[in-house]
């Protein structure tokens, strides 16, 4: 799995971005995105994944150039975001059931195995808007444990985490890289992934101001 | 095809789980209903003389209503984000919402017609060219909403905007509809004007997911 990213560059609101940014994420590696609110951390994770054409510039998956159309990155690709794509009014067994038809790679494991791992066993009936905000973020990180999809690009996936689950989550990290996988990640909490280096690449240097 | 029935099955509990969004447009309908007579004639002969126009506008009104809300909770909650970095078809999934749409809106409206109908004392030979031009019309009109609706979908206040763009696209759904039950209630044919309707579905239903996928994913890349 490689994902490269050459010449990038993205302007929004009249503030540059990036310029002339390159990337490049191999196999079996973390990639930290860090940087101060609004450097542009978010819409870096969206350009990597195709959910923004605001930017000028070439993504290569596996080595070949992506030109937009068919795109074979959502195949491999699990991307988390803030809103974690929960909707308050299913239960959180119907909202990974969903999930799960949305992306066929979350088949590692059954809901019932993903809910007890994210400690939500004995909740998936109750529907997600009575859960508290970590729990609702934990249905949505319950993916994590599902997919085999090669690239995790995670989104602050640790807001409204308590200290445990954090912990679970650097761990699940670790184990996806060991498997081979590959993280990109943006937080702001110091990562901390057993048996593995993570490698910064820090927006604020980047930006051109 | 397997992806479609699932989709289909998540709106439809998703509906199920807010009862509102179906209460609302019968609500507006049947509330149309219920004032026009009281705030202009409730002379019998007047009122089924405009029961065709009335009606339908009532339903086409009540269509535009809730085509704002199609793609509005998928875009706040981050649903329609995964759905579109998804390897399954968005058509499926846009037709799937669209189709909900209709069997919540257009299709309850086409239910309860009749007892509006009623209501405008139309005659009883227009009540068939009644239901089925609002079975046959109304699905048009939550394809074209929905193109409105994916246009606007990221902007805070789409709602005006959904009106402006789609009205015009309404219109000659509007004319045959109308046209239809009045042909109807005069005891003429109405095969001309079904046709004429059952032509734009067609053609609405050909193309309008293509624009509904297109607009989505500009709604959400830019």
């Amino acid at each position: 799995m490689t994902l490269e990213v050459k010449n990038l560059f993205c302007e929004r609101d009249e503030r540059i971005l990036f310029s002339n940014f390159s990337l490049h994420i191999n196999t079996a590696e973390v990639v930290q995105v860090i940087g101060q609110n609004g450097s542009g951390k978010t819409t870096l994770l969206r350009i990597l994944c195709g959910l923004s054409d605001a930017y000028t510039g070439d993504i290569f998956w596996q080595g070949k150039y992506l030109d937009g159309e068919s795109d074979e990155r959502y195949h491999a690709v699990l991307y988390v975001e803030h809103l974690s794509g929960v909707k308050g009014t299913l239960t959180a067994e119907e909202n990974l059931h969903w999930m799960m038809q949305l992306d066929k790679s979350l088949n590692k494991c059954s809901i019932m195995d993903a809910l007890q791992q994210v400690g939500l066993y004995g909740f998936e009936d109750v529907p997600c808007h009575s859960l508290s905000a970590g729990q609702q973020r934990r249905v949505g990180l319950a993916r994590l444990y599902l997919s085999s999809a090669p690239l995790w690009i995670l989104d602050e996936p640790f807001t409204a985490l308590d200290k445990k689950g954090v912990g679970e989550k650097e761990a699940l990290i670790a184990n996806h890289v060991h498997e081979g996988g590959s993280v990109i990640l943006t937080t702001h909490h110091d990562l901390m992934v057993p048996g593995k280096t993570v490698r910064p690449i820090n927006l604020d240097e980047v930006a051109v101001i | 095809m397997n992806f479609l029935l699932s989709a289909i099955k998540r709106e439809l509990l998703l509906v199920f789980r807010r009862r509102n969004d179906i209460i609302n447009p019968l609500a507006f309908f049947l509330m149309v209903a219920v004032l026009f007579p009281l705030g202009v004639s409730p002379d019998p002969t007047f009122l089924s003389e405009v029961a065709p126009g009335v009606i339908w506008v009532a339903a086409l009104l009540a269509c535009l209503l809730s085509v704002d809300g199609i793609f509005r909770s998928d875009y706040e909650d981050g649903s329609l984000e995964q759905m579109l970095v998804s390897s399954e078809s968005l058509l499926a999934l846009v037709l799937a919402k669209v189709l909900t749409h209709w069997l919540v809106s257009g299709f309850c409206l086409a239910i309860i017609s009749p007892l509006v109908a009623m209501m405008f004392f139309l005659p009883e030979q227009g009540y068939f060219a009644l239901i089925v031009s609002l079975l046959i019309g109304t699905p048009t009109l939550s394809l074209m909403g929905a193109i409105g609706a994916a246009l606007t979908v990221a902007l805070r206040k789409g709602g005006v905007l959904i009106s402006l763009l789609v009205l015009p696209l309404y219109i000659p759904v509007l004319i045959f509809g109308a046209g239809t039950v009045q042909a109807g209630a005069m005891g003429l044919a109405i095969q001309g004007y079904l046709a004429l309707l059952a032509a734009i579905l067609v053609l609405s239903l050909m193309l309008a997911p293509f624009a509904i996928s297109a607009a989505l994913k500009i709604s959400v890349r830019s």
